[in-house]
């Protein structure tokens, strides 16, 4: 711990707020530190987990993506398309949604390196363009006819307390964690993760030691559409319908529990544990309201306030704009 | 040549160009449909633009300075509740004119005072803009959702309706609230020091500083001059659906973006003009109308809208590879 | 000196190099070889081609047509910056091409990363290898400190590690002493003749003279692109080189004055920061330039700093015109009198991508104010044009981006933009870093003709020679305090070198 206050000051710093929320709530209230209690904070959090990590690979390489929360209904509506009301299985279900996923990425990958423009203004046009089709293709009509092994329960934990209460853990708990392991294996431990790092940090530095630029935005964006088209899919497991216009609007509450986990805007930093501190703290603090009694008008009003507080009393992210002039300085050159 | 040179100096070098598209936009239209030349289409085009015009001046101002304001629409619509609640106090449909104006008045106050808010979080802090604003923007959203609990807030006086939906002299009372805007935001950002130093800021912050620019203020201030403007759009948009609800709007937030973008400004900062934005805007909103006048539903807009933009960055690209081999610049 | 290698093999042969980018000619028809165990040195003044030279070796740009490349004894067509790294190329940047929020174990493994397969990376073994390289420099590194916690020594040889690292046999260091102080140049120095002894080529980049002629056995010299040729540094003079590299001979006089009767303009006395200096005093005359030297981390720039209100001394007090002032920020030392010319021109001197015209008037958008508070474009375009002139800076359009211009002029925009607040005292500090040699005369007659006009000025620098030869009077920084005053007439530049670099 002492060491990760030296690494990594605000994933130490918010898993301490994180740790004196749980410990309050776990005083004040009997039913925060169940059993029942901790696994529906999982099962109802994990799909946003699949896309935080997603979004930290892109992050960390120095861009952001705003489309991917559409882009995650856009592989649900294809995929319940390919399906029918009948097809496949979850191993083709997770072929199909992962590779539509990937192409949407690519797709933002291949115009940001393409045109050399920076991937806010792409993934903002890429998000209408997703959406508008979409919209007009579903005419915003839900989908509920989906094959039976899509929307069926699946529990991969079940255990049933004293008093008769099930808690209870499902398949999208097993996937998050499957996706978060491979993003630590992916970012931390392979060649290919230090060089996202790298590219997010110093772009030009990293250009010059051979770093292949557009291979880094093809994997970033990649695993990002990756992520969402795997989160889609469980998200339609878990809602049992495809909603086409359900996810629009996560991006951002997504985005901002990323950041606020540490991830650096403008690249080079950040961590899954911070992405998973981020997430689980927005996660607590509302499971606690809601525990505590207080009305649910007012969960998002307190949670905003939270962030505004955690980032005002420390300077995280200080030094924004010395990375944005560096970065104009690669993006506005030729790949010599 | 020279007149080209000249138009380019004084109205942009984007001005052109996006002139050029909207031209081909409104002729292929007009040639899709005989509607989309008619005095009702653009006049139902007039009223639409203004409030997504006025969040977009309260978006673009941010832009240049090199940050961004996720927190428009809800600071719109919590003004607009603002005001709604003045109305209401008073007697809803009978509150008369005082009370609309104390009600504006309060809105504008608070439009400002959420602005002011995050500038001086990125001023003093040096947080991230896009991290404060999403935060002000949860908060904003919450808090509007705790006090209507997610209702409208409907029935305001008649003389409102004026705002919304009069016209004075043929034009559109809501055209000439957003031409007034824009002429003062261009003035305020190309003739006035506050302007001046936004701009200087938007390309380096640290030289501003160092050249006596007083970028802590400058900041605070372009944030509340940015709350104010939506503050405006949150009155307009209550004259026009003559009602309140915590997200109308919501929408438009990142098409604001799309407009700035699509109006050459630069997503880095420090570049940008106001007349470039306001003809991306009518290329938006004459996209949208016309598709709306073949058929097409509202949703194949926005895709258009997306895809527009793409284009746009490719022609830009493609120009910007010809004036390097042109001018052989490294 | 290290010795001069004849007879061992070449490390890199290059025959008629050359590059075009557009209608700028970088290189022309350039040759150049080292040899295994040389220091050679690269010289020559900005601009000249050194970087393009550089970048052309090391696979970053290709060369035109016609060049010829022999690395180790093989000819090579053609490079890729990972296959020049194969074959023991590494470059030091000026600029190192660091990851400033990687560890110093990260940063130095990191070309480790780059290539070949996606594959797992054996983070242990480059851990373990990086420890070995700093111990072989014998210098003691946290391997898990961030980089940007470092100070800029510390991360040069960050740099040097990650060169050797990839078993690099040719090191290029372009200005690797640039920032450092002197004991941090002379360990880096001794760092570079142990690499020499074990057989590694390399090839120095460095502006100060001495140290280049101290450091290598040959130096290179290239000027406008063109190879000026190939010297042995033995029986090499400061002055000889410096003519080589600029084309023409320097003749140099003291111009000190004696000022003493003159008003006083500013006047420090005890002036203290904790950490940065101490007890400063010093008393400037109307018309008087007083040249500041010493090492870089002596405290020049921190106390100009506190003049300016950047910082808040902790003791002493200064006067401006006989009135005590406290400016809390620029603005304040603006409106006092008081212009400041920052060393660092590209990031904090000017605001590189916004136009001259806006660069001039930024200082005193108040004069510029027509009717209702507004920016008159009429009377800005009166102001810039009067200080175009007035410097004789060479532009295309006032409406141009400032980072168009070359160095000399655009510190010439940097001079306008302070001279148009009517300061009474002028800081410059090492106004002449990225300033050609020949164009430094011309910045140093205008800071001459300012003087006369009664101008007080200040004149921070860590190159002797340039404050011997402008300044009137001469003050001597180290560790924060002033520890000797000269006067340019009663001593010589190598004197006071040999004071300033004990």
């Amino acid at each position: 711990m002492p060491r990760l206050f030296t690494t990594h000051p605000v994933e130490a710093r918010l898993a301490i707020v994180l740790a004196l929320i749980v410990l309050g709530l776990s005083l004040s209230t009997d039913s925060f530190l169940t059993l029942a209690n901790l696994t529906s904070l999982l099962n109802n959090n994990s799909v946003d987990l699949i896309w935080a990590v997603g979004l930290l690979v892109v992050l960390i390489a120095g861009g952001i993506d705003i489309s991917f929360a559409v882009a995650a209904s856009v592989v649900q509506y294809l995929t319940a398309q390919i399906f029918g009301a009948t097809g496949g299985n979850w191993a083709l279900g997770f072929i199909v949604a992962g590779s539509l996923g990937i192409g949407l990425g690519l797709i933002n990958a291949a115009l940001i390196h393409g045109f050399r423009v920076i991937s806010i203004v792409i993934t903002i046009a890429t998000f209408n363009a997703y959406f508008g089709l979409l919209m007009s293709f579903t005419k915003g009509r839900n989908i509920y006819t989906l094959p039976d092994w899509w929307v069926d329960r699946i529990f991969i934990f079940e255990h049933q307390s004293e008093n008769g209460v099930w808690s209870e853990l499902n398949l999208s708990v097993a996937v998050m964690i499957v996706c978060v392991f491979a993003t630590v294996v992916l970012i931390r431990w392979t060649n290919i993760g230090r060089q996202l790092y790298a590219f997010g940090d110093n772009p030009e530095g990293a250009r010059r030691a051979g770093v292949n630029i557009a291979l880094m935005q093809a994997v970033a964006f990649g695993w990002m559409g990756m992520m969402a088209g795997i989160g889609g899919l469980m998200q339609v497991n878990i809602a049992q319908e495809v909603i086409p216009n359900a996810l629009y609007g996560r991006e951002l509450d997504v985005l901002a529990a990323v950041v606020l986990g540490g991830a650096r805007l403008g690249g080079g930093r950040g961590s899954v544990l911070g992405c998973i501190l981020g997430v689980m703290f927005v996660a607590v603090t509302r499971n606690g309201l809601n525990l505590l009694g207080v009305s649910p008008f007012a969960f998002q009003m307190i949670i905003g306030a939270a962030i505004l507080v955690a980032i005002s009393s420390s300077n995280l992210n200080f030094d924004w704009r010395g990375a944005a002039r560096r970065r104009r300085a690669t993006t506005g050159r030729d790949a010599a | 040549m020279s007149l080209i040179h000249r138009i380019n100096r004084s109205l942009g070098s984007e001005a052109l160009p996006l002139l050029g598209a909207l031209l081909v936009v409104v002729v292929g239209f007009s040639l899709a449909t005989p509607l989309f030349l008619t005095a009702s289409n653009f006049g139902s085009m007039a009223f639409q633009l203004p409030v997504l015009g006025l969040l977009t001046l309260a978006m673009m101002v941010p832009i240049l300075s090199g940050g961004l304001n996720l927190a428009i629409i809800y600071t719109a619509n919590i003004s607009g509740l603002t005001l709604a609640t003045v109305l209401i106090a008073f007697g809803g449909p009978e509150a008369g004119i005082g009370a609309f104006l104390i009600g504006s008045l309060a809105a504008l106050l608070v439009g400002t005072l959420a602005g002011l808010m995050m500038g001086l979080i990125v001023a003093y802090v040096g947080a991230h803009p896009i991290l404060v604003s999403l935060a002000m923007m949860i908060f904003l959203r919450g808090l509007g959702e705790f006090l209507t609990r997610g209702g409208d807030i409907s029935g305001f006086p008649d003389y409102m309706k004026v705002i919304g939906h009069g016209s004075l002299a043929g034009i559109p009372v809501p055209l000439l609230i957003f031409i007034a805007a824009a002429i003062l935001w261009h003035i305020m950002l190309r003739r006035t020091r506050h302007g001046f130093s936004v701009f200087m800021i938007g390309s380096n912050i640290d030289a501003a500083e160092y050249s006596g620019i007083p970028t802590k203020r400058t900041l605070a201030t372009l944030y509340a001059l940015s709350g104010l403007i939506c503050a405006v759009a949150g009155i307009l948009m209550a004259a026009r659906f003559n009602s309140v609800r915590v997200g109308h709007g919501e929408a438009l937030l990142l098409v604001t973006v799309l407009a700035c973008f699509l109006g050459g400004l630069d997503p880095f900062g420090g570049f940008g003009r106001v007349l470039p934005v306001c003809l991306a805007l009518a290329i938006l909103q004459a996209l949208s109308s016309g598709l709306n006048l073949i058929g097409a539903n509202q949703h194949l807009a926005t895709a258009v809208w997306g895809l527009f933009l793409i284009a746009v960055m490719a022609i830009r690209w493609a120009a910007g590879r010809l004036n390097i081999t042109r001018f052989g610049r490294t | 000196m290290s010795g001069t290698k004849e007879g061992a093999p070449f490390a890199l042969k290059l025959r008629g190099v050359s590059k075009r980018f557009g209608g700028v000619q970088a290189l022309n028809q350039v040759d150049f070889n080292v040899r295994a165990g040389e220091v050679h040195c690269l010289a020559g003044e900005n601009g000249c081609g050194k970087s393009t030279l550089i970048k052309i070796v090391t696979g970053v740009y290709t060369p035109e047509p016609g060049a010829e490349i022999e690395v180790f004894g093989e000819p090579q067509t053609g490079m890729t910056p990972t296959q020049a790294r194969d074959m023991g190329i590494a470059v030091i940047w000026q600029d190192l091409a660091l990851f400033p929020h990687m560890t110093v174990a990260e940063n130095i493994g990191f070309d480790q990363m780059v290539g070949g397969r996606p594959r797992l990376a054996a983070l242990g073994q480059i851990r373990a290898r990086a420890a070995q390289l700093l111990e072989r420099l014998g210098v003691t590194l946290d391997l898990d400190a961030r980089l940007n916690t470092l100070p800029i020594a510390q991360r040069q040889i960050v740099a040097i590690a990650r060169a050797l690292m990839g078993e690099a046999r040719l090191i290029f260091m372009d200005e690797p002493t640039a920032s450092l102080t002197q004991s941090e140049t002379d360990a880096l120095l001794g760092i570079v003749r142990t690499l020499s002894t074990e057989g590694v080529a390399i090839v120095f980049v460095s502006h100060r003279l001495a140290e280049v002629l101290e450091i290598s056995s040959r130096v290179t010299v290239v000027r406008d692109g063109r190879l000026e040729g190939i010297y042995p540094t033995e029986g090499m003079t400061q002055a000889r080189l410096g003519e080589l590299m600029t084309g023409h001979t320097m003749d140099h006089q003291v111009i000190a004055r004696d000022k003493s009767a003159a008003a006083p303009v500013l006047e420090i006395d005890g002036l203290s920061r904790h950490g940065q200096f101490e007890d400063i005093s010093l008393t400037i005359r109307k018309g008087e330039v007083v040249g500041l030297t010493g090492l870089i981390g002596a405290g020049r720039t921190e106390l100009a700093h506190a003049l300016i209100g950047r910082t808040r001394p902790d003791r002493g007090m200064v006067k401006l015109c006989g009135r005590e002032i406290r400016p809390r920020n620029i603005r304040e030392a603006i409106s006092l009198g008081i212009a400041y010319v920052s060393e660092d021109r590209l990031s904090l001197g000017l605001i590189q991508p916004q136009s001259i015209a806006d660069n001039i008037s930024i200082t005193v958008l108040d004069r510029i104010l027509g009717g209702l508070g507004l920016i008159s474009p009429a009377q800005k375009k009166v102001l810039v044009s009067h200080w175009i002139e007035d410097l004789a800076v060479k532009i295309g359009r006032p409406e141009d981006a400032v980072s168009t211009l070359s160095g000399g002029n655009q510190q010439r925009v940097v001079l306008a933009k302070w001279l148009a607040t009517e300061p009474r005292l002028l800081i410059l500090d090492s106004p002449t870093v990225g300033v050609d040699v020949g164009a430094r005369a011309g910045i140093f007659r205008i800071v001459h003709r300012l003087a006369e006009a009664g101008l007080a000025i200040l004149l921070i620098s860590d190159e002797v020679s340039e404050v011997y030869h402008n300044a009137d009077r001469m003050l001597h920084m180290a560790d924060g305090r002033l520890v000797e005053t000269y006067d340019p007439r009663g001593t010589t530049v190598e004197a006071m070198e040999a004071r300033i670099y004990a």
